[in-house]
Formats: C-alpha cells, sequence, structure tokens
C-alpha cells in the first residue's frame, strides 16, 4: 500500500466535520505556519516539496508563488480553480465531498503564505451540494477561530468565500476563471500580464487547483524535503488518479507518484483489470486532453521500459508515442470501443466548450466535429482524415488558451495511432455502424447518434 | 438582439434581496458584479428559468447594464433562457460516462418522457438534455435535476424508470 497523505483519514466516519477532522490532527499545519514560520518560509516548504499544479499544467507550484507580486498597499488574492471539468477528472469533487476540511486548511496555509486576506474557492455550479459542504466547512472553521479576524491570535486576517461558475469548462483556464469570478463571460485573457501580477480585480493573483491546495497541509505537517522524498525525479508526492471506463473498479485513488501503469490497470488495489473479461484497447491517461495511447504503449514506453505513473515516464516519448499526466483523468478503453465516435464525442466537447474568441478554435473544433461525425457514420471519405489532420494542426498554438490545443490533441493522436480505424470506417460504411472496427464480435449497439 | 421566445414580469421578494445582499458582501468595494453569477443561480432556483424582466432586475441591482447580464446568462449553459420542465434531467454525454452507456441511457429517457431533448412533456412536468462532462465519470452513466443538482450515478434503464416515477409522485403530493 503506498502512503496517502490527502485521503489518509477518508473513512474516518463523520470527518466531513471539523470536530472529526481535528481529532485526526487536522488544522495542525494553520497552527504551525501560523504560529511558527514567516509566510516565506511556507512558501521555501512548498518550493522544497517539488508539489507541481495538479489542474493539469504541472507548473511547480512553490515557484507559481514565487512569481506573485508584492506591491505595497495592494491587495493580493489566493483564489482555489474547483472548476473541475476535464472529461475523465473527478477527484477535486471527491475530495471537496468526503474531506471539505482538508481543502480549507490548504486555503488558509495558502492564503497566509501569500499574504492573502481574502481568498475564494471557485466551484463549478453543478456541483451545488459540495459548495454547500464547503460552505458549512467554513462556517465551522471560522466558529473555532480558523478563519476571520486575528486567527488564533496571530493577527492573521483571512475571509474565505465559495464562488459557484455557471457550467463552463473554459472557466478552468485561470484567466477565464478571474472573469467569471469578476461576473463576466469566461473568456481567457491575452498573457501577460500573467494573474501573478494583474489578476483578480487586477490585483496580484495566485489561482491553484484544489488539489494542489490540500497538498500543501502535508507539506508543511512534514515538511517539503519530506513530501518530496515520495515519487521519483521531479514528479514528487501523491497524485489524485481519477480513474474510469470498462474497468473494474473505478474510482478515486491516492497514488504514489511511481506505481508502474500495468499495476494501475490490473491491481486490485487501484482499478482492478479491465471489466468482464476484456481486453484493454486504449488509454487517456490524464484527461480527455491528453493523447490517446494505444494497448502497446500503455505498460512499456517505446524504448521497453516500464511505463510509470509520473509526469515523465507519462511523456516519454513526446506525443508520438507518449501522452501527459494531465490532471490524472485515467480513462480506460476496452476492446469494444470505438475510437472514431471517442474522438468525435470528445470534439464535440470542445466545440462545446469553445468560448469562441479565437477563431482557428471557434471554427475548427466545429469544423473538426462534422467532419468526425461524417465518418463514424459512413459518410466520409479518405480526405477527410487528411482534412482532420490539416485542420487540428492549424488550431494548435494558434490560441489564447490552451483549449486549442486541448482540442487539437485528442484527434492528431487518434490519427496517429488509430489510423486504420478511421480508414475502415471510410471503406466499411454500412458497417461502420454495425460493429467496431477489427473486432469478432459487436456487443452494444450505439443508438444515441 | 436576444431571442426570448417569452417574457415573465417578476417582483423579487425582500428574502431574494437579503440573499442577494449577503452575496455582494463577499467582495470588494465597488466589485458587486461579481455576484452575478450566484445571483442568477438564486433567481433560476427561484422561477425555474431567467426571463429578460428577471435579468433586467438583477441588472439594475447591481448598477450594470441589462447587456452584461444577458451576455453571461447566455455564455453559461446552466442558466435556462426559457421555461423547463419542473425537473430537467440533465444527463452526461462526455466520452467517459458513453464508455459506459450514456447514449443508451439517453435513448431511453427520450422514449420514457416521449419528448425530444430540450422539449417539455405536456403536464408540464419533465425535460431533459445531454449535458458536457459532470466530473463524475467513475460513476457514470449520471444525470443531474437542479436547482440542487442531486446527483443519480450508475444508471440503468430500471434506476431512471424509478427515478421518474418517484419524481411523479413527488410533484403529485406538491400539487
Amino acid at each position: 500500500m503506498g502512503r496517502k497523505l490527502l485521503l489518509e483519514h477518508i473513512n474516518v466516519p463523520g470527518i466531513q466535520t471539523f470536530e472529526v477532522y481535528r481529532q485526526k490532527g487536522g488544522y495542525r499545519a494553520v497552527e504551525k505556519a501560523l504560529k511558527s514560520m514567516s509566510p516565506d518560509d511556507v512558501v521555501e516548504e512548498v518550493k522544497k516539496s517539488g508539489l507541481r499544479g495538479r489542474g493539469g499544467a504541472g507548473f511547480p507550484t512553490g515557484m507559481k508563488w514565487s512569481f506573485l507580486a508584492k506591491p505595497e498597499g495592494v491587495p493580493r488574492y489566493l483564489v482555489c480553480n474547483g472548476d473541475e471539468s476535464e472529461p475523465g477528472t473527478f477527484k477535486d469533487r471527491y475530495l471537496m465531498t468526503h474531506i471539505p476540511h482538508a481543502l480549507i486548511e490548504g486555503m488558509i496555509v495558502s492564503s497566509y503564505a501569500l499574504g492573502a486576506n481574502t481568498s475564494y474557492i471557485y466551484v463549478r455550479g453543478e456541483m451545488m451540494p459540495q459548495i454547500r459542504i464547503l460552505e458549512k466547512a467554513i462556517a465551522e472553521a471560522k466558529a473555532a477561530g480558523f478563519l476571520g479576524k486575528d486567527i488564533l491570535g496571530t493577527g492573521y486576517d483571512l475571509e474565505l468565500y465559495v464562488q459557484p461558475g455557471g457550467g463552463a469548462y473554459i472557466c478552468g483556464e485561470e484567466t477565464a476563471l478571474l472573469e467569471s469570478l469578476e461576473g463576466k463571460r469566461g473568456n481567457p485573457r491575452i498573457k501577460p500580464p500573467f494573474p501573478a501580477v494583474a489578476g483578480l480585480y487586477g490585483c496580484p493573483t495566485v489561482v491553484n487547483n484544489v488539489e494542489s491546495i490540500a497538498a500543501t497541509v502535508p507539506i508543511v505537517n512534514d515538511g517539503g524535503e519530506e513530501y518530496a522524498k515520495i515519487g521519483i525525479e521531479r514528479s514528487t508526492g501523491t497524485k489524485l488518479i481519477s480513474a474510469s471506463g470498462n474497468i473494474n473498479k473505478p474510482g478515486v485513488y491516492e497514488i504514489e507518484l511511481g506505481v508502474p501503469v500495468e499495476e494501475f490497470i490490473y491491481s486490485d488495489e487501484y482499478c482492478g483489470g479491465i471489466a468482464n473479461g476484456k481486453r484493454l484497447k486504449a488509454l487517456v491517461a490524464g484527461g480527455s486532453s491528453v493523447p490517446i495511447l494505444p494497448a502497446n504503449l500503455i505498460s512499456t514506453t517505446i524504448k521497453g521500459e516500464p511505463r510509470l505513473m509520473t509526469y515523465e515516464s507519462l511523456a516519454d516519448g513526446g506525443f508520438q508515442t507518449g501522452t501527459m499526466m494531465g490532471s490524472g483523468g485515467f480513462i480506460v478503453f476496452d476492446e469494444d470501443q470505438c475510437i472514431v465516435r471517442n474522438t468525435w464525442n470528445f470534439t464535440r466537447f470542445y466545440s462545446h466548450e469553445s468560448c469562441g474568441q479565437c477563431s482557428p478554435c471557434r471554427e475548427g473544433t466545429g469544423w473538426m466535429e462534422n467532419v468526425l461525425y461524417n465518418i463514424e457514420t459512413g459518410q466520409g471519405s479518405m480526405e477527410d482524415i487528411d482534412l482532420l489532420w490539416d485542420i487540428q494542426r492549424n488550431i494548435e498554438g494558434n490560441t489564447i488558451c490552451p483549449l486549442g490545443d486541448a482540442a487539437a490533441w485528442p484527434v492528431a493522436a487518434a490519427i496517429r495511432h488509430f489510423r486504420d480505424e478511421f480508414e475502415w470506417h471510410i471503406t466499411h460504411r454500412d458497417e461502420s455502424q454495425q460493429r467496431n472496427y477489427g473486432l469478432a464480435h459487436y456487443a452494444d449497439p450505439l443508438e444515441y447518434a | 438582439m436576444l431571442s426570448i421566445k417569452e417574457n415573465q414580469p417578476v417582483e423579487f421578494s425582500s428574502e431574494l434581496f437579503a440573499q442577494f445582499g449577503e452575496i455582494v458582501g463577499r467582495y470588494p468595494e465597488g466589485k458587486q458584479k461579481s455576484a452575478l453569477l450566484p445571483i442568477l443561480h438564486l433567481v433560476q432556483a427561484e422561477y425555474g428559468w431567467l426571463s429578460t424582466d428577471a435579468m433586467d432586475k438583477v441588472a439594475a441591482y447591481l448598477g450594470i447594464k441589462p447587456i452584461e447580464v444577458y451576455e453571461v446568462a447566455t455564455f453559461y449553459t446552466m442558466y435556462f433562457l426559457e421555461p423547463r420542465g419542473k425537473y430537467t434531467l440533465e444527463v452526461c454525454r462526455t466520452g467517459p460516462c458513453c464508455l459506459v452507456g450514456a447514449e443508451r441511457i439517453m435513448t431511453h429517457i427520450e422514449k420514457k418522457l416521449g419528448v425530444k431533448e430540450n422539449e417539455v412533456t405536456p403536464d408540464g412536468l419533465f425535460s431533459w438534455r445531454g449535458v458536457e462532462c459532470l466530473a463524475a465519470c467513475g460513476y457514470g452513466p449520471v444525470l443531474q435535476i437542479g436547482p440542487e443538482y442531486t446527483f443519480y450515478e450508475n444508471l440503468t434503464e430500471e434506476s431512471v424508470d424509478q427515478l421518474i416515477e418517484t419524481l411523479r409522485n413527488k410533484a403529485q403530493h406538491e400539487a
């Protein structure tokens, strides 16, 4: 069993309440940080920990914090990104539902480190029940003197609020999130200036993912060096993985970074193998945006080395034969799944979620969706595959925010690894809706188009 | 111009205004526009959808232009710009849920309710639609029902039938 830092007490009855969370050692990090550490000490520990942003980009959290501008007399803000919308990812929902005080405690410690006196947790609006849970947790923490004025008599003030979103994937992008928090459409901002200089209300702001913020609690408690002992190389600590798709045990798992991918899929401690005795066909390892891997590149890299659950190993081989850790949205496809249909589905998602600011993304995602739909429904031509390749290539890198890249990569990877399946849809027009490519039997007709 | 099929004049209650005021208090002075998304959720929970009149009154309350409310209400998918059924079943239609049968569930709901996506049943009780990823991929297929956004997970045809039956009974008791 790997070490658990975030979910250690997840099964303790009543851990959602302040009382039980506190009994289990909760809020020690607040006491330690506020009473015996300077804000810069906390930043230093987070730097030493090697913690990398858990929302998807994997940027070192301590370094992000150290970029925060600190002009005199200007408020600074910490905003927690709880907009969790990347298909395949549901770890933040799990954390906020079952152990909300871990996030609240992390918010207090992190706000202290950054010198923020007002902080916001932006949660996607569909998570109304989680918003209520967090609001209750905040009220409990405040009643116990861990929030509000003069926390624990240290002179540090902090108000914490939960902000609901309105249903938009793009608001997971940090500048779109800030626009949304200011009561506007979620259109990403042009950078620079970065939020660290001009963020919420034009003030210096740090935006961190829910899991990153919760991870600051064990980092403060045990020290950054202890945290960095877990994991491999630049992939330190533990990571929440959201496992879904055709597996026996879907759910959220906290792993020590470095677990072999094969073990994660087949071990009973984690996914428990492919459901219904089927074979593994493909894997999306880090949320819908990352390149899909075919079965032969999942357990081992192209060099034949075991593939591990680390930022580096998952990316081994670049986009040609590797993928990305992303947000840890681990989607497993069995032999009955149609890659063309899934690529169309993901592309429809990006088309629906494009904010419309940049024409390559606005027009390109919708165009790809149509072309993919035609191929999937037996109306495609061979030129369509090259057309798709051309469109995705012209979206990638040509947009203000990474949504364009996120829409391009899954299409590119699907064509790169499963081109024969696209071609089969074109050469077997009638059959393409009747059964899946290259497999002897056909299980479950997809009636809904 | 904003394409609104119908309007509905509203008068916000003093309780609702009190809730608005609590929300505005979360932001620095002069930044009350930040309250727009949470306030629109409250208004929709009250009336079931956002009529032009409701949006205009929110604009007046926050001291912003009506267009600033319209552009937000039309951008985000959770806001309804026309009346819906009392219960709107929102089924996740994105990849991971489709791997475990979400498309079959949507087909079933369509047949069961006898209305197409975004239409309302003649009794005014139900509407349904497919929505994008709800961040519950490990528990799919899933659907949610506002305004509380209660979640129903690991759906089967049978559990959907039961849910619809339960909601129908609930509505009858409330009527």
